[in-house]
Formats: structure tokens, sequence, C-alpha cells
């Protein structure tokens, strides 16, 4: 079925206009975030899987084209489909743990 | 700007919070049976919830001028077990004839195990059997892309439920297309942190356009914002989108969906939308 887009009445300039502020907060707020992490321990960005994968996020965002949010909600999704055999847990963690799928095989 | 939520976890929710949905626009809600944040020891508990949903909270939200309606079912979180689970869904048909309940929901998975998905099945054939409307729930952050490619394959081999009767709820970038491809509905939940943002919700219907597309505020336990849609409306004016493509999605495409229910009735002063072509 094809579908209609609505693009927003608001040219690229107002969008900059409109949404830089927030943004550069967000982007200070990530900063923040990693510097924290590296201040706690600097090694957690090699052997924390959330944290690695956090990083592959953020190169992804510096990537050109429209799909960079759906690049990165591919990096932290479980690619798989197969069904847990039991339930492991009660809840997400926000980051598919690549050492389980080696499990799970 | 008059507004339908269709999913609000209102038993989760003070009045006060009734009073300001009221005043912000809301004309009615839809509560789909969910988790308490913890788990249920019997069945019979499961019961209770239930005549909460469909006798006691309608009346709360009557106080404030919003109808009520609701949607039964085990939900995904507690649906690992098997055993209160079909003890569960012995009392589902009976219940399903209430006179505000619009379905089966909210179903589907949390971690997509074999038994999630062995409930799940169980109430998409109970659908297909006793033409209900479905409201689906989607696995959260890692799990939603895995759980919502399994949602689909259980509702593709039940050709008897139509597509446009389905709800796919807390759609997200990464699976909104999959769920609209194959006909169905898709649900943007507007949360604070682990869904879909208002910025992004508005991104989304510019990218696929309004059809077949709610937005709602989840209204739960934990992080989520009662307000969420008036929140969502603001967003769509500063991008300045029209009025009428506003309503479109916040009242006009949630009475399309809700409103294959024989039970749902148009709010006061709505009855041109009976009229308008789908």
């Amino acid at each position: 079925m094809t579908r209609t887009p609505e693009r927003s009445p608001l040219s690229p300039t107002q969008l900059v206009d409109e949404y830089f502020v927030e943004n550069r907060n967000r982007l200070l707020e990530i900063a923040a975030f990693l510097d924290r992490l590296d201040r706690a321990d600097a090694s957690l960005a090699s052997d924390d899987f959330r944290v690695r994968v956090f990083a592959d996020a953020i190169r992804a965002l510096s990537t050109a084209g429209p799909r960079r949010l759906t690049h990165i909600q591919m990096l932290l999704s479980d690619p798989t489909t197969k069904p847990l055999a039991s339930l492991d847990r009660k809840g997400a963690v926000g980051a598919f743990d690549p050492s389980l799928a080696e499990i799970r095989r | 700007m008059k507004y339908i939520d269709h999913h609000a976890h209102m038993v989760s929710r003070t009045t006060d919070d009734y009073a300001q949905m009221a005043l912000s626009g809301c004309l009615a809600v839809s509560e789909p049976a969910f988790w308490a944040g913890w788990d249920r020891s019997t069945p019979e508990g499961f019961l209770d919830y239930f005549r909460q949903l469909t006798d006691f909270e309608p009346k709360r939200a009557a106080q404030y001028a919003i109808t009520h309606y609701n949607w039964l079912g085990m939900n995904p979180k507690e649906s690992d077990d098997r055993a209160i689970s079909l003890a569960v869904l012995k009392h589902l048909p009976a219940l399903l004839d209430g006179p505000t309940v619009l379905g089966i929901g909210e179903i589907g998975m949390n971690r997509v195990t074999q038994n999630e998905i062995a409930t799940y099945t169980d109430q998409v054939a109970m659908a297909a059997e006793f033409r209900q409307l479905v409201l689906i729930h989607t696995p959260h952050l890692e799990d939603k892309l895995k759980g919502t490619r399994v949602t689909v394959d259980v509702l593709r081999r039940y050709p008897s439920l139509p597509p446009s009767r389905v709800l796919v709820d807390h759609a997200e970038e990464h699976t909104i297309g999959l769920i609209l491809e194959h006909g169905f509905w898709a649900g943007l939940t507007l949360y604070p942190q682990t869904k879909v943002s208002a910025a992004r919700a508005v991104d989304l219907i510019e990218q696929y356009g309004p059809d077949r597309i709610l937005v709602a505020g989840a209204c739960d336990w934990g992080p989520s914002e009662p307000l969420a849609v008036p929140k969502f409306v603001m967003e769509m004016r500063r991008r300045r989108h029209s009025e009428a493509l506003i309503e479109r999605v916040v009242l006009e495409n949630p009475i399309r969906f809700l409103g294959q229910s024989p039970k749902f009735r148009l709010p006061a002063g709505l009855e041109a939308f009976a009229a308008r072509p789908a």
C-alpha cells in the first residue's frame, strides 16, 4: 500500500532554529555520561556490552543519510528470532548482548 | 484539541490525572489489561483486576466525562506462566461480552519465550474465533524487533483475523514499517525514555503519513505521561502541521479503529465522523 508522507511546513533553517538548543543539550548530556563512566572505570568502554554498543551508536550518528535512528535501533536490538526456551529475566536492559547469541546456538 | 487515548492504564493513575486529561480535551480512553509490576499469584487475582477494569474504572472516568473502554487478556509479562494463563483464558470468552470491553488485549510477548508465544497464539486464535479486535503489546527495548517479527508471523497464520482489526502497539522506527506493510494498525506510545518521544512520533507521521497510526500516553505505573497526547498535539503544532492533520491522528484514527467494535459509541458532537470515508 502506498503511503503519503506529511512533510513539516518548516524550512530546514526553521527546523534548526526550533530544535538546535535542545539537541545541543542532549549532545552535552551524552558527553557528560561518557566522561562520568571514564572517571568511574575507563575499562567499561571495552568490558560492558552496553557501553560498547553505545560507542557503535555514536559512530553511526556521524554517518550521512536519513536512517541513522533506524541503524542505531538495529545495533541495539536482538537480531535473532529463535524463542527463549525459558524465561531468563523479567525485563529488557536496553541493548542486546551478542554473547547470548552464541549461547543460544 | 479533542482526543482519544487508546492505551491508558488508568488503574495506575489518580483522579487528578483524569481531571487533567479531561481539561486537555480527552473524550475517551481505552485501557488494556496489563502487568501490575508484580506477578499475580492466582487466576482469581486476574478476575478481580478485570472487574476493576470493566466495572470500577468506567465509573471513575465518567466523573470527568471521559468514556472508559477496556481490553481483556493475559498480558505478556505474566504469560510465561502457562498454568495461570490457561486458567485465566478459560474465563475470557464470557467476559468479552461486557458492555465496555472492546476486544482482547494487551497480548503479545515480553522476552519472547516459547511459553509466551504459546499464550499469545492461544489468544490470537480466540480473537479470530470470537471476531474480536486485538491490541498487541510489543516488547521493550532490545527485544522489540524480535518480538514484533514473531508477533506478525503468528498473526499471518490467522487469515480469518483481518489485519484492519489488529493494533500492534509500541511501534518504533525499526518496527513500524513491518507492522504497516502487513495492513495492521500501528500504535505509537509516547514515553519519556523507553519508547517514542512526541518529536519522534511526529517524525514518523511525517515519514509514513497518518493512515492506520495511533498515538497514546500509556499512563502506566512507571515513568509515563498522562498528558502525552496533548503534548504530541503541541509538537505537531510546533512543526506547523495543520489542525486537520492533527485531528486525524488523535481523534479520527482512534474512532476508526475502536469504532470497529459495536460497543464503541461516538462521543457527543462527533457524529459527523461516522459519515467520513475511511
